[in-house]
């Protein structure tokens, strides 16, 4: 994906007065990204009073949020690029977020959505500009009003200040101001003068979210709602025949039972009676071809595949010399095997829909407002534009909520169009851990050849499993020469300096859906490439820093972060018996991550004390924000490195909740220290990048421990 | 029909018995502020207090609590808890401990639970009472912070 934006500052377009407050609007550039080339044309309804920023009367400053928060913090850090320019009362600004609209489409990929941890650089020039440009109109209010030129008039926190000392604040120029035009151009504060950015500045939205107030998607209250659970296929793809719903009639409450593409819907006038109708229903399945399917036959297919791959396979990059293993003094082979993962955000998936005479209005933690409105609209058979989609709080995502084919919003839609009531569509935990669009199973095989010093000279890498995009709207646009990059990042574009290095993909389809996972293929990739450099360290008899420094030599970013978590973490230092550190260094979404994990093994069961961290991810915006998410991403990818997995047996997952999809609790969690390394030019991805590292580093670090090479995920000592 | 208390306020519940008092509080009784989770006592993100004890509601039908007292995340701020409520969520705050902030509300009725019982938690007492609280987001390591700093600032007060 390109992350070019540049081109987008010009097109700040006009204002207009909404509400008493100073508005400033935005419409879309010409040049739509490349998804929206592809969209339905949108209808030719004049853009709607969306907006950037909101100054009150009152001096309040609004910053419409164009992203989802689900944890990342965009409703505090993009806030706080406003402020930074517009030089108002941190006090007084709050974060809305934004519906669904084409003004609030990412700078560097067309349309509206949250991923790739680009909610904070596709922001960066925007918001300032915004907070800058409304800054520009308080002063010119105010010179205008006090008959002076607008270089004589200068701001501070809130208030125009004239020449004499004279004083107004923003509250009292909002009206003067929203009938100026929006100018063209405004000059940014140098990174050097910043007062705000770079600045550690806690949540706007934490009281709200430890008094229950907060209104989550699950939360929405609308009148006449009801409440819709589904019965879904207990095998992926299968085909209702038929079903019985006479004893889901007798449950008190239950109002509907409707058929969907994708299962069968108990509507009911509330949660309880939705659940215990769907627990009655009695559903006629033809299972189809995925009942066949089991983790273990995928396993043997794609091990087969990896040792010999089959013509289809794709060269995804291309050795200088191909035939250079030939000449190795010696080779290292090693398998790698992840599995499927369920995201498991705490608040299950739901979705709520109200069909009305002209249009319909959704209220969806969505992280593909763009996507996911163009799919209602297609099932209400509506214009995108007479689609509201509103941004809900999202109870974590890591990537289920971003999904091309919209399966939870198309399904509530379905739901509401039949029912002809307002609908909230909740997903039960089950439903959730079984219903698919997981994180893909692959299988790895690398070869490394060794000259006679140990140090490497040719490197062939096989991939094999589903590719995310294919068969999706993305597929076009993303898969290029049967390449789908997220299967490959983080392999193919390695920053260690390989000679020879040759990859190869294997897509399959074992009709299991896949989607993205907090670092997408990085999720797995860095764990390959992490222990598998390691383990080269071993075979050259180095230190595993040494040996990376050595490949990394002319890659100071990822240079940088591996000698700071190595020098924080007392690497190379004695530790207590029994305890043993594993390095890995990783670099995805524009940032650099190191972490060396301190851990020891109980009872066959493996304890991470101490994470490092050190981080590259460029200008930092919020400091707060960055070691939280560096903190998160690390428990997140614990959670998966140590207990993860979904698997299937005659095509049935067989997890279904927390009690058997085990995650990380409080107990389990390491001490994390994040080192951030200052000075960067422009923000970089900080969502995930922290993901990546923490599988390999706690799998290194086991070897260290009792010289035991960890090849699957889960990573299991027993 | 069920008659329990919930935050102070009697309630006549007239809906299936079977009903988890989860979904009574949230579709009947409009208390949105306790959260689904799992639906089977694994996440801890609907606790509640009854009769002062977290428990949780997601598996607790409301024919099992007749004439008890339910206190919610909306009235823990108004009980003879509430001292201990607002330290800890004043500390919540401080530390910046939410991210999605879904499981939150389960984890301040667990935090305050815990201090009500053992004013001065050790990190292992924390981590034994907090178990059952699952965070999808990883805010562990700051609810020990958390934890801490309410400790501290209410032995204080």
């Amino acid at each position: 994906m390109n992350l070019k934006s540049s081109s987008r500052r010009r097109f700040f377009k006009s204002s207009s007065a909404l509400a008493g407050a100073l508005v400033i609007g935005f419409v879309l550039p010409d040049g739509r990204g490349r998804f929206e080339a592809r969209a339905q044309p949108q209808a030719k309804t004049p853009i709607p009073p969306n907006a950037f920023v909101r100054v009150g009367k009152d001096g309040s400053v609004t910053v419409l949020v164009k992203h989802l928060e689900f944890g990342q913090g965009v409703n505090t850090s993009l806030p706080m690029m406003v402020a930074e320019e517009l030089d108002c009362d941190w006090s007084k600004v709050r974060g809305e977020l934004a519906p669904a609209g084409p003004e609030y489409a990412h700078t560097g990929f067309g349309m509206q959505m949250t991923g790739g941890s680009s909610s904070v650089w596709n922001s960066y020039e925007q918001m300032r500009t915004a907070g800058a440009q409304a800054r520009l109109m308080l002063m010119q209010a105010a010179a205008s009003q006090w008959k002076v030129k607008v270089d004589q008039v200068k701001t501070s926190k809130g208030y125009v200040i004239g020449p004499g000392g004279r004083k107004l604040s923003y509250g009292q120029l909002v009206d003067a101001a929203a009938k100026l035009p929006v100018p063209d151009k405004v000059t940014l504060k140098k990174a050097s003068d910043f007062t705000v950015i770079g600045k550690p500045t806690r949540r706007l939205d934490s009281m709200d979210k430890v008094t229950g107030k907060a209104q989550f998607g699950l939360d929405v209250k609308r009148p006449d709602l009801h409440t819709a659970v589904v019965a879904h296929a207990p095998v992926f793809g299968a085909k209702v025949r038929g079903f019985s719903a006479d004893a889901v009639k007798a449950v008190p409450g239950v109002t509907h039972v409707i058929e969907t593409s994708h299962g069968v819907a108990v509507v009911a006038t509330n949660f309880w009676s939705a659940k215990k109708g769907r627990d009655a229903l009695k559903v006629d399945w033809d299972l189809g071809p995925v009942a066949s399917v089991s983790t273990e036959g995928l396993r043997a297919q794609y091990a087969q595949a990896a040792q010999t791959p089959p013509a289809e396979a794709k060269l995804a990059r291309k050795s200088d010399q191909p035939d250079a293993m030939k000449g190795a003094a010696r080779t290292l082979v090693a398998q790698y095997e992840v599995p499927f993962l369920a995201h498991a955000p705490m608040e299950p998936l739901n979705c709520t829909v109200e069909v009305r005479g002209d249009g319909a209005e959704l209220w969806v933690g969505s992280q593909f407002q763009t996507v996911d409105q163009a799919a209602a609209a297609k099932v209400l058979g509506l214009q995108p534009s007479q689609v509201k989609l509103n941004t809900m709080l999202a109870g974590g995502g890591f990537g289920r909520r971003a999904n091309p084919v919209s399966d939870y919003v198309v399904e509530a839609c379905e739901i509401a169009k039949k029912a002809k009531v307002p609908v909230k569509t909740v997903w039960t935990r089950e439903d959730d851990i079984r219903g698919g669009f997981y994180r893909p199973m692959y299988v790895h095989r690398v070869e490394a050849g060794l000259d006679g010093n140990g140090a490497l000279t040719a490197w062939n890498h096989v991939i094999v499993g589903s590719s995310i995009v294919g068969g999706t709207p993305f597929e076009a646009m993303m898969v290029k020469e049967g390449i789908d990059p997220t299967s490959v990042e983080g392999v193919a574009d390695t920053p260690y300096a390989i000679p020879n290095m040759q990859v190869r993909l294997v897509t399959t389809q074992p009709g299991v859906p896949v989607l993205w996972w907090r670092s997408v293929g990085h999720s797995h990739t860095a764990f390959v490439m992490e222990t598998m450099i390691d383990e080269l360290a071993a075979a050259a008899k180095k230190d595993p820093v040494a040996y990376r420094r050595e490949l990394l030599a002319k890659n100071p970013k990822m240079l940088g972060v591996l000698e700071l978590a190595a020098s924080k973490s007392g690497w190379g230092s004695p530790l207590p018996a029994g305890r043993a550190r594993g390095i890995a260094v990783h670099e995805s979404f524009g940032s650099a991550c190191a972490q060396v994990a301190e851990v020891s093994v109980v009872d066959n069961e493996i304890r991470v004390h101490r994470v490092v961290a050190a981080f590259d991810c460029g200008l930092v915006v919020n400091p707060m924000t960055v070691e939280a998410q560096v903190q998160s991403a690390i428990a997140y990818g614990l959670s998966a490195a140590l207990y993860g997995q979904v698997t299937l047996k005659d095509g049935q997952v067989q997890q279904s909740n927390f009690h058997d999809y085990r995650v990380l609790r409080i107990p389990e969690m390491p001490r994390v220290e994040v080192y951030l390394v200052p000075g960067g030019e422009k923000p970089t991805g900080v969502g995930e990048p922290g993901t990546p590292p923490i599988a390999p580093a706690v799998a290194n670090a086991v070897f260290a421990l009792n010289g035991k090479r960890l090849r699957t995920l889960p990573l299991n000592v027993a | 029909m069920a008659k329990f208390f919930v935050n102070g306020e009697q309630v006549d519940f007239r809906a299936a018995p079977d009903t988890p008092l989860l979904w009574a509080l949230r579709d009947q009784l409009g208390l949105t502020g306790t959260k689904f989770g799992c639906g089977m006592a694994q996440c801890g993100a609907c606790t509640v207090h009854l009769d002062g004890q977290p428990i949780r509601s997601c598996v607790t039908p409301v024919s099992a609590i007749e004439g008890k007292r339910v206190v919610t995340i909306e009235g823990l701020g108004h009980t003879t808890q509430a001292k201990v409520a607002h330290a800890v969520q004043a500390a919540w705050v401080d530390k910046d401990v939410v991210q999605c902030g879904y499981c939150q509300s389960g984890q301040v009725m667990s935090a305050v639970a815990l201090l009500r019982e053992n004013p001065k938690p050790t990190d292992a007492d924390i981590d034994k009472a907090m178990a059952g609280n699952i965070c999808r987001c990883g805010t562990y390591q700051r609810v020990r912070e958390a934890i801490h700093a309410a400790a501290a600032n209410l032995k204080k007060a």
